[in-house]
């Protein structure tokens, strides 16, 4: 799917990044441990999160991840939303809680692409 | 032995916003060297959990990166108050972080052995009370 379609399903609002909405992402991870993302994640696409600080973004922008998802109608600064700039990735945000919205990317065929 | 290509950079040890700044730049620097994208993830993330640890448990560091051909070296020194027990710090789970940190999305006690999943060598050089060295080595073509 792509980060449009990503957007549709969560009735999500898009914060940065627009020009990335044509890109495809076959992966997502939903977690506010940053500490898992960085020990456990390997290629996936997008992070849904209902944590607010820049380094969600940083996280994100180590991972190689392209868009992270704010969970919950949780607003990210606008520091956060230059670094997101700066590093090519998306930031959408959603009313959705992380359940729901990982949920219904899941049942859309976003899966989770577990490495051990 | 090529020379290496040396980077330095003062770690900000009261701002935990700006935490990671090193790390994102040694990860443009290492794109712009046209190294193996694996290669530069591993380096930017065992980079950036001890940036993040030198942060929440040091006052802040030094981390000096030397780039070489076949291997990118990464130095990062404190003077924080050091690691008692390393085997104790190096198991899964174990954090001596403040709620505060866990608050942040840190402090899982993942950190350090995440640093040394993510590399080929990792060497921790510690005394209590006076601070802590980490190297770390992540070959080129390995893997």
């Amino acid at each position: 799917m792509t980060i449009a379609e990503l957007r549709d399903l969560l009735d999500a609002e898009v914060l940065c990044g627009g020009e990335l909405l044509d890109r495809d992402i076959h992966s997502a991870c939903g977690s506010d441990m940053m500490s898992d993302v960085l020990a456990y994640v390997k290629d996936q696409a997008v992070l849904l999160t209902g944590l607010v600080n820049s380094q969600v973004i940083r996280t994100a922008e180590m991972m190689d991840m392209i868009c992270v998802v704010f969970v919950r109608s949780k607003r990210p600064t606008f520091e956060m939303l230059t670094i997101a700039e700066d590093s090519g990735i998306a930031v959408l945000a959603t009313k959705m809680r992380m359940y729901e919205a990982c949920g219904t990317l899941y049942a859309n065929g976003l899966g989770a692409n577990h490495t051990p | 032995m090529n020379d290496a290509l040396t980077f330095h950079f003062d770690v900000d040890g009261e701002n935990f916003v700006s935490a990671g700044q090193a790390s994102v730049q040694v990860k443009k620097n290492l794109r712009e060297l046209g190294f193996p994208p694996e290669v530069i993830r591993r380096v930017s993330i065992a980079m950036y959990e001890g940036e993040i640890n030198m942060v929440i448990h040091a006052g802040g560091g030094e981390a000096d990166v030397d780039v070489f051909e076949d291997r990118i070296v990464i130095v990062l020194t404190d003077r924080g108050p050091g690691i008692p027990d390393i085997d104790l710090a190096m198991q899964e789970g174990y954090s001596t972080a403040t709620d505060r940190v866990r608050s942040l999305g840190f402090g899982a006690g993942m950190g350090l052995p995440n640093m040394k999943r993510y590399t080929d060598e990792m060497r921790i050089d510690s005394t209590v009370g006076k601070g802590t060295v980490i190297t770390m080595s992540i070959l080129v073509n390995n893997r």
